[in-house]
């Protein structure tokens, strides 16, 4: 355990835990886009930095959700200079998903009216925050999505992309992982559609022969069973049919 | 050739390559850098070496392709030594001539510089104004050997400092680069005995070490010419550091566009393994070190140090954070240490000479030389190498020779694309880390960009947005959407579409990238605005307000006034 204080509040933090760790334990609630705790840290959208003070004295701003705890911090999550800056984050995030109800909802909260800065069109709600191809990556293994070219042009590349088209197998994790619902994911009839900011995709599924609920995309069942190595035949039954 | 297997073998056979040597000898020493093969250096040299044939002065007289002295806008370049003499833009038809004065003991006046200031010819090289206030000690080299030979490198003393860094205690050397006051000629200006220090104390087996070639800073090429001109001077230093911290593997990141430093390069560690001062039992003293070249991933992200060692892993090129620093997991999880070509370059100096000879050079806080890339609006462009605390004055007007045209100088950007500008009042600044950043700019890798008064200032700092938003990586929001808008908000003001509200807008956009960015591209990436604004606000208000670009440069259309 390792004593730090956040806002004031003495607090004391397992060895190893980020801030953000630290801080959503102890009910400190800082905004986050790009992080997940099923995958590793990227520090991307920057909306959770906060300023810290080591026990050397040494002041900074630094990405809580990568700054790992350390004996004698100090942290300040809501001082005026980051307000500062996480408003104009947010008024960036409003001019690039003018549409997203996440990104309108977080301006409302802390008081970006926005207006200044040209909206983009197109970007669909995807902030590029990358939780999706970071999923599909590390949890799912497949890396059927990713993150393509570089600066103002980078834009997630989807399966309809032009490498890597068989590789999705349906899962879905990327739209459980997308913090602002610009990937969504819709099960009708026996068919998945997964829908990507700028395109779409449709799965067959595989039908429980049990209770005959149609409960996963056959791609993904086949995946499943190459990788652990069982025959297909052991996914007939749904996982609640199976208990 | 055997392997050395001691410093006595060193010894000898320093001795026997300088016994050869003629001294009477004269030799005709042609620039064979990148800059100087744009004028045809390479025809002027295979006709030098046929011409001394032809007038039978070979028994006199040696050719020798040289790197590159800095002075690169007058190439192709011709140095006649002992005698001194200092040619510029020497072509093939010049040669017969150049070659019958060496015998008759005379000059080629037409092919001397001519000194603007007094219109007066100079003859020698060491008068002439572009390298008169200059302190050459690491670009200096480059004229004097062959970088292709690494006797001739030997013979200027090459490889007198590894020997005898490898006669200290590794802890020895770190106190001396420490004491030395050596800082990262890269960018940051980081104290280099501190870093191998850190990287020396990392719990680890495993260490590496990498020289940063990257440069990828638009118009600097001080790092090419060090590699291209002298690659054995950025090996012994690296060779040296190796040893003083622990580590048997170095590679040495080359920009892609530059294929003559990975030549070179790849013909020094060749020749230096050939002789055992690379490789396993390096003098016979037990020690074990190889070094590999890697070619840039070709952005200019990919020099900064996270993007670098991602880059080497064979991963996409992509800054992380930095919380645990590279010097203690870099490369694949390792302890690793990182320095510019010019950093490693100083090194051997200072173990030949001790620190504290190197500390007398420079300023309080910025010691030694440091080589800048002289561009621009400038009478000289060129290589310069200046002690550090030289004042951008005396950079500017007596080394550089002003600004050509007749016209005035307005401002010098330092630090490359995201550096800031330095207006006039300011030119007695001396040239020193700190004083650079106060000043709301920064040493950079020493790219030095001179503007005369027909440069408009928000054009410029539009371009250079425009460029940065072009190599931000695009990874962290406010970098990449940061830019976006400030370039459009930019873009608009110089087509006459300046809002009132657009300065502080754009104050508003910089804190928060200089602030929340997650590398130093995006940190940095705000100065050329930043300080254009607190130098040169009337002229973002002319354009805004009045319409009207002061310096003449953006067209700002009849229809955009209202
Ligand atoms: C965008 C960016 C580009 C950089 N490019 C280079 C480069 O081309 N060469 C270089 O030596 N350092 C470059 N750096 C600095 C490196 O990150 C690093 O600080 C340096 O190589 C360390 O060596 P030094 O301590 O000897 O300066 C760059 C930094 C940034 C942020
Ligand atoms: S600051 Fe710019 S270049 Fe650096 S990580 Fe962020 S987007 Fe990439
Ligand atoms: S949540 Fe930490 S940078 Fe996005
Ligand atoms: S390349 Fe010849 S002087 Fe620079």
């Amino acid at each position: 355990m390792v004593k730090i204080t956040i806002n004031g509040r003495n607090i004391n933090a397992p060895e190893g835990v980020t801030v953000l760790h630290a801080a959503r334990e102890n009910n400190i609630n800082i905004p986050t886009l790009c992080e997940n705790e099923a995958v590793a840290p990227y520090g991307a959208c920057r909306l959770c930095l906060v300023e810290i003070k080591t026990a050397k004295g040494r002041q900074r701003l630094v990405t809580s959700c990568l700054y790992q705890v350390e004996e004698g911090l100090t942290v300040q999550t809501n001082t005026e200079r980051i307000q500062k800056i996480r408003k104009m984050l947010i008024e960036l995030l409003l001019a690039r998903c003018p549409d997203s109800d996440v990104i309108q909802q977080m301006a409302k909260e802390h008081g970006v009216t926005g207006g200044r800065l040209t909206p983009q069109t197109g970007n669909n709600k995807c902030i590029l925050c990358a939780n999706c191809a970071r999923t599909c990556e590390e949890v799912v293994g497949v890396s059927a999505i990713s993150l393509s070219k570089r600066g103002v042009e980078r834009e997630l590349t989807t399966p309809f992309g032009e490498d890597n088209s068989d590789d999705c197998i349906g899962c879905g994790s990327c739209s459980y992982s997308c913090p602002t619902g610009a990937i969504t994911m819709e099960d009708k009839n026996g068919t998945r559609k997964i829908t990507w900011p700028h395109n779409e995709m449709k799965f067959k599924m595989k039908k429980c022969s049990v209770c005959g609920q149609f409960w996963a995309p056959v791609k993904q069942v086949e995946y499943v069973a190459k990788t652990s190595g069982t025959p297909v035949t052991d996914y007939d039954i749904c996982p609640n049919c199976r208990e | 050739m055997a392997k050395l297997k001691s410093f006595g073998d060193l010894e000898t056979l320093k001795k026997s390559i300088t016994g050869k040597r003629d001294p009477k000898k004269s030799v005709i020493a042609i620039c064979n850098g990148t800059g100087c093969q744009a004028y045809g250096c390479k025809s002027v040299t295979a006709a030098f070496q046929d011409e001394v044939k032809k007038q039978n002065l070979a028994d006199k007289v040696d050719v020798m392709p040289i790197g590159c002295p800095g002075f690169c806008e007058r190439g192709t370049l011709v140095m006649v030594r002992p005698q001194g003499i200092f040619y510029q833009r020497v072509r093939p038809k010049d040669v017969p001539e150049v070659v019958a004065a060496i015998g008759k003991n005379s000059v080629v006046d037409r092919l001397l510089f001519t000194d603007r200031q007094t219109g007066a010819k100079v003859t020698h090289e060491s008068d002439v104004p572009f390298y008169k206030k200059q302190r050459r000690l690491i670009i200096g080299n480059n004229g004097l050997i062959d970088s292709t030979s690494i006797d001739d490198y030997l013979a200027i003393g090459g490889y007198n400092a590894l020997a005898k860094a490898l006669k200290m205690k590794p802890e020895q050397i770190i106190d001396e680069v420490k004491k030395s006051g050596l800082r990262g000629r890269g960018g940051a200006g980081f104290p280099t005995g501190s870093k191998w220090e850190t990287t020396r104390n990392a719990h680890d087996e495993v260490k590496y070490i990498i020289a940063n070639a990257d440069e990828g800073d638009p118009g600097a090429f001080m790092d090419r010419a060090l590699v291209e001109g002298n690659p054995h001077s950025v090996l012994e230093g690296m060779i040296i550091g190796a040893y003083a911290i622990g580590s048997h593997q170095g590679y040495m990141y080359i920009r892609n566009e530059y294929p003559l430093a990975v030549k070179n390069m790849r013909t020094a560690i060749q020749m230096a393994e050939e002789y055992g001062l690379l490789g396993k039992n390096i003098l016979g003293t037990g020690f074990d070190f190889t070094l590999k070249i890697q070619r840039g991933g070709g952005a200019f992200i990919c020099g900064e140090s996270t993007a670098l060692m991602a880059s080497l892993e064979g991963k996409v090129g992509e800054p992380r954070a930095k919380y645990v620093h590279t010097s203690e997991q870099g490369l694949w999880g390792k302890p690793t240490n990182l320095n510019n070509v010019e950093t490693w370059a100083n090194v051997p100096i200072i173990i030949n000479n001790g620190a504290a000879w190197y500390s007398q050079i420079g300023t309080k806080g910025s010691k030694g030389t440091k080589i800048f890339s002289l561009v621009g609006n400038i009478t000289n462009t060129g290589l310069v190498e200046v002690p550090m605390g030289t004042t951008l004055k005396e950079i500017v007007f007596d080394i550089g020779g002003g600004i050509p045209k007749g016209r005035k100088f307005k401002a010098v950007q330092t630090g490359g694309p995201s550096g800031g500008v330095i207006p006039e009042s300011m030119l007695d600044m001396p040239v020193d880390y700190d004083e650079l950043t106060k000043a709301g700019s920064m040493m950079g890798s020493g790219g030095m960009i001179v503007m005369d008064d027909k440069t408009c200032m928000v054009d410029m700092a539009r371009y250079y947005t425009e460029f940065l938003e072009g190599e931000s990586c695009g990874k962290c929001l406010p970098c990449r959407e940061g830019l976006r808008h400030m370039k459009a908000i930019l873009t608009g003001i110089t087509e006459g579409r300046g809002k009132k509200e657009d300065i502080a807008l754009l104050e508003e956009i910089c804190a928060t990238i200089g602030d929340a960015a997650l590398c130093q591209l995006g940190a940095s990436a705000p100065n050329p605005v930043i300080s254009t604004i607190r130098h040169f606000r009337a002229e973002y208000e002319a354009h805004i307000n009045e319409h009207k670009c002061p310096a003449g440069v953006c067209k700002i259309g009849a229809a955009a006034v209202k």
